[in-house]
């Protein structure tokens, strides 16, 4: 089994534990932590894609390469985003939750 | 080398296990601390996939900078001591959800053992170029980065600045203006005082290098900045600096650099090269190697600001 | 699209300006920061919609897309930006509306005297220019990554708009969205990596040559339709737009439902009409027509229900962007019918976008006007904002299908086409919808008209009436547009390879 084969069949359990920590975890932070992981994973498909490309005397293509340089940024700016939020909803309330429950009035009708 | 193999899927079965680790870790600051691991693990990965570029920059970035931010929110958050427990999912959602992600993992990994053999690249197009659009650089990735998708560099610069903003944003308007809260309680840390001392300096120089060398080179702006990010931030820590106050035009400054250049020369590109963000051949490295000058000094600036977060008034402690 | 891979056609050159005008504007709003925000914000509006006019112009004059790859380097290597009928149409109506949203929020969003630099008001005046910015090149982009980082830039300008206030409701509305369109980034990230994998290019018109219907093309399809689907907010991921819309700022609101949605859905159109129209894929054009259905009903009987006007406005909405995924089915293929289904997609797109801006500027009037938005308190209110219940009067019209408006051209062309191609019972969930919006527009005005006092605390400024009335006069105008304008959204609308 080639490293390629290895880290892609990695790369998509990866993306599925990530999208099962997204769905399920409660907590916000939670949630990016598996949002991160599955970025990893998807970052990892393109590195097969980049190894497997080896041709003209390179050992990898350099365009999806740079495509992951760029992801892991970008996935970097939207963490720290997220966490600017995450923080300030803490300070602004008792609970840091997305259920939209939490936040209904009971005079402003249904939050569905 | 009949090593190899079994060194590949032991760091696979390594890797997949802490992944399982952190999302099944009923601690928040666990988690945060398995996906540290996990971060510094992947960029073992990326070695064996033959991507040093990458592996640097996940492990300065996605393993150190995200790291940083992800254990500062998490200790942020367990100093709150008004936070309502969590209620936990039902077990027939948990069962729907793994379900779910086995099926999705399962049809990718499938998919991915079914990519087409030839694989298409364009490493080919690349070396071909490489003397042309490509400014003779030796990293084809610096190449890619800055000449070919060029473009797409410019506009991830712009993202940065965005991040900043929404970030600073999410402050008070009360505190605007100011600096974000320090990165440490106001007690000096004697170890981290020196390490700071010992390690910053050092640390640049490197991160100045890897900067330098990644037009030829496994490194380049990205990763170099990241260094550079990271020394800034190792010495807020040990308060030998602090946060700036976020409306001081050197900070914004250094921010704007980096897209700055970027554009200017772009647009000039049509002028000069007869297509925007197009180099004329004669001096293309030179340029580029400017215009990641700059982008190093706004990945250098930006990075530390989004683990800072938004001005607090509780800067001055 | 021919695969015209020339560097430039005449007129490229415009879709580079296009895009850096606004990042321009961002870096001068950004550096001195103060009022120099709102200064370059405004300033650009006029230029940017100019530019736009002459892309589409060009366009119209070639009778083809105008092409540019950027620094000079074709694809595949390089990035191609490419500009067709619809791409010019939806510049020109971004920018229409982008240019109202400004100097609506001119009051609101002003930097107060005697401050130097107000946090809300440089957060609004750089995020407006980043939407702005993100949607040109979503319009014009031709590279698939480059459209991820567009995508990218959308999300982080629009989210930190929803939270603008600060309020913990609205930081949650914000996290939600915020999580949700990052799923959709990296699931469409994904779907990139396959297609790259399996063809070596991103480019649309390169892959639409390279594609075929393999199992890597179904996956990376279906991921990146997914991503995009949860960013667009279709039934059954629309959760978080409601609160999202419902309780941002007006100005910013009237953008999120009138263009940003509408960004997300343009890269669906691009994909599945433009990169993959030699596939089969009258299965899943039929799957995003029983969701756009679905989402129509549910939508409209959830906004019935509502008790507060924005998230009424809000749920709408999700309605209408129901009608939207209709086009999958009705523009399929080669036959006569698709011309008719593609220009009543187009046509819903812009008659929604007008019409949903002018209502949330309207609601956002009437709340400052009244301190409220709550439907029951609304009686007498339309004596007192004349001006403001015309236009939800109008917009609602447009938003139901009556005629003389751009929503009853959407819906007629969506009813014709489904006639035509013998899919009549996508007739049943346009007409429902029609029926539901005619009960939720009625649930607005019927008590604003009737007997009633209702005390004003602020007066509302003409000229935020006069614009609210203005969007609404296009998407009312549109219902008048020619056949020259619907054949101009036909020019560069690729024809699929062969009866599906």
């Amino acid at each position: 089994m080639t490293p390629s084969v290895l880290a892609g069949l990695v790369g998509a359990t990866l993306v599925g534990l990530g999208l099962y920590g997204l769905i399920l975890h409660p907590h916000p932070l939670r949630k990016l932590l598996a949002f991160n992981l599955m970025g990893s994973g998807v970052f990892l498909v393109f590195g097969i894609v980049a190894r497997r490309g080896a041709a003209a005397g390179f050992r990898f293509d350099p365009v999806p390469q740079a495509m992951v340089i760029t992801g892991i940024v970008v996935a970097f700016a939207a963490s720290a985003l997220a966490v600017a939020l995450i923080l300030r909803l803490s300070e602004e309330s008792s609970r840091v939750t997305l259920d939209p429950e939490a936040w209904t009035k009971p005079d402003s009708g249904d939050a569905k | 080398m009949s090593l190899l193999p079994y060194l590949d899927i032991g760091l696979a079965l390594l890797v997949v296990v802490v992944a399982v680790w952190t999302i099944a870790a009923r601690d928040l600051f666990t988690s945060v601390v398995g996906y540290v691991a996990y971060g510094l693990l992947l960029a073992f990965v990326w070695i064996r996939l033959y991507a040093p570029d990458v592996a640097l920059t996940e492990a300065a970035v996605g393993g150190g900078v995200t790291g940083v931010l992800l254990i500062t929110a998490g200790k942020r958050l367990g100093a709150r001591k008004n936070v309502a427990p969590e209620a936990q999912p039902g077990l027939a959602f948990r069962l729907l959800t793994g379900v779910l992600a086995a099926l999705v993992a399962g049809a990718l990994g499938a998919v991915i053992l079914m990519l087409p053999d030839p694989p298409p690249s364009l490493a080919p197009e690349a070396a071909a170029a490489a003397d042309g659009a490509g400014a003779g650089l030796g990293n084809p990735i610096t190449a890619v980065l800055m000449s070919y998708r060029s473009f797409d560099t410019m506009l991830e610069k712009m993202v940065l600045i965005l991040a900043v903003v929404g970030v600073w944003s999410v402050g008070t308007d009360k505190a605007w203006g100011g600096a974000p809260a320090p990165f440490r309680r106001p007690k000096p840390y004697a170890p981290m005082v020196f390490l700071a001392q010992m390690l910053a300096p050092v640390g640049v120089l490197i991160g100045i290098h890897i900067f330098w060398t990644g037009a030829n080179a496994p490194g380049g702006a990205f990763q170099g900045g990241a260094l550079l990010a990271a020394m800034w931030m190792v010495t807020m820590m040990a308060r030998l600096a602090e946060p700036p106050r976020i409306d001081t035009q050197r900070l914004r400054l250094a921010l704007v650099a980096g897209p700055a250049v970027f554009l200017i020369i772009g647009l000039a590109g049509k002028v000069v090269a007869g297509s925007f963000f197009a180099y004329p051949p004669a001096l293309a490295k030179p340029i580029i190697l400017f215009i990641e000058a700059f982008m190093l000094l706004s990945i250098a600036a930006a990075l530390p600001m989004l683990v800072a977060g938004p001005p607090s008034e509780r800067a001055d402690q | 699209m021919t695969a015209e891979l020339g560097t430039a056609t005449p007129g490229g050159y415009l879709l580079v300006l296009a895009i850096l005008l606004p990042l321009a504007g961002i870096i001068l709003s950004f550096t001195p920061g103060g009022r120099n925000a709102e200064r370059a914000a405004l300033c650009s509006t006029p230029f940017g919609f100019a530019l736009a006019c002459a892309i589409a112009f060009h366009v119209g004059q070639g009778g083809k897309p105008i092409v540019y790859a950027i620094g000079g380097l074709p694809p595949p290597l390089g990035i191609a930006l490419r500009a067709d009928g619809i791409s010019a149409v939806m510049l020109i109506a971004a920018a229409a509306i982008v240019t109202a949203a400004a100097f609506y929020a001119r009051t609101k969003f002003a930097t107060p005297d005697g401050i130097r630099e107000s946090r809300s008001a440089l957060t609004f005046w750089i995020l407006l220019q980043a939407i702005w910015a993100a949607l040109i090149i979503i319009f014009v982009g031709g590279d698939l990554f480059n459209l991820y980082v567009a995508l990218e830039i959308l999300t982080f300008a629009a989210v930190p708009l929803v939270c603008i206030d600060g309020r913990a409701e609205t930081l949650a509305a914000a996290l939600r969205y915020l999580l949700f369109a990052l799923f959709g980034s990296i699931s469409y990230l994904l779907g990139v990596a396959l297609f790259y994998g399996a063809h070596g290019t991103l480019d649309i018109s390169l892959l639409a040559q390279r594609v075929q219907a393999t199992p890597v093309v179904w996956t990376a399809a279906a991921l990146m339709t997914a991503g995009l689907l949860a960013k667009t907010a279709l039934f059954p991921v629309h959760l978080w737009l409601p609160p999202a819309h419902a309780n941002a700022p007006a100005a910013a609101s009237a953008v999120l439902s009138g263009l940003v949605v509408k960004g997300s859905f343009f890269l669906t159109l691009r994909l599945w009409f433009y990169v993959l129209p030699a596939l089969p894929t009258d299965k899943i054009a039929a799957v995003l027509g029983w969701l756009g259905s679905a989402a129509v009903i549910m939508g409209s009987i959830v906004a019935l229900r509502q008790a507060r006007l924005k998230l009424l406005i809000a749920y709408s909405t999700v309605a209408q962007i129901g009608y939207l995924f209709l086009v999958f089915p009705l523009a399929a293929g080669a036959h006569a019918w698709s011309a008719i289904g593609w220009s009543a997609g187009l046509m819903q797109v812009l008659a929604h976008a007008f019409a949903k801006a002018a209502m949330f500027f309207s609601a956002g009037l009437l709340a400052e006007a009244l301190g409220h938005d709550q439907i029951a308190r609304l009686g007498g209110a339309a004596r007192a904002l004349p001006l403001t219940f015309l236009s939800i009067a109008l917009g609602g019209l447009s938003l139901i299908g009556l005629p003389p408006s751009g929503g009853f051209s959407a819906k007629w062309l969506m009813l014709q086409a489904s006639i035509a191609s013998g899919q009549w019972l996508w007739s049943l969930p346009i007409l429902a919808g029609s029926l539901l919006a005619a009960g939720y527009v009625y649930r607005i005005l019927a008590p604003a008209l009737s007997d009633g006092e209702v005390s004003l605390e602020l007066r509302p400024k003409r000229s935020h009436e006069m614009i609210a009335l203005a969007l609404t006069a296009i998407a009312i105008a549109l219902g008048f547009a020619p056949q020259t304008f619907f054949d101009f959204l036909e020019i560069g609308h690729p024809v699929a390879a062969g009866p599906p």
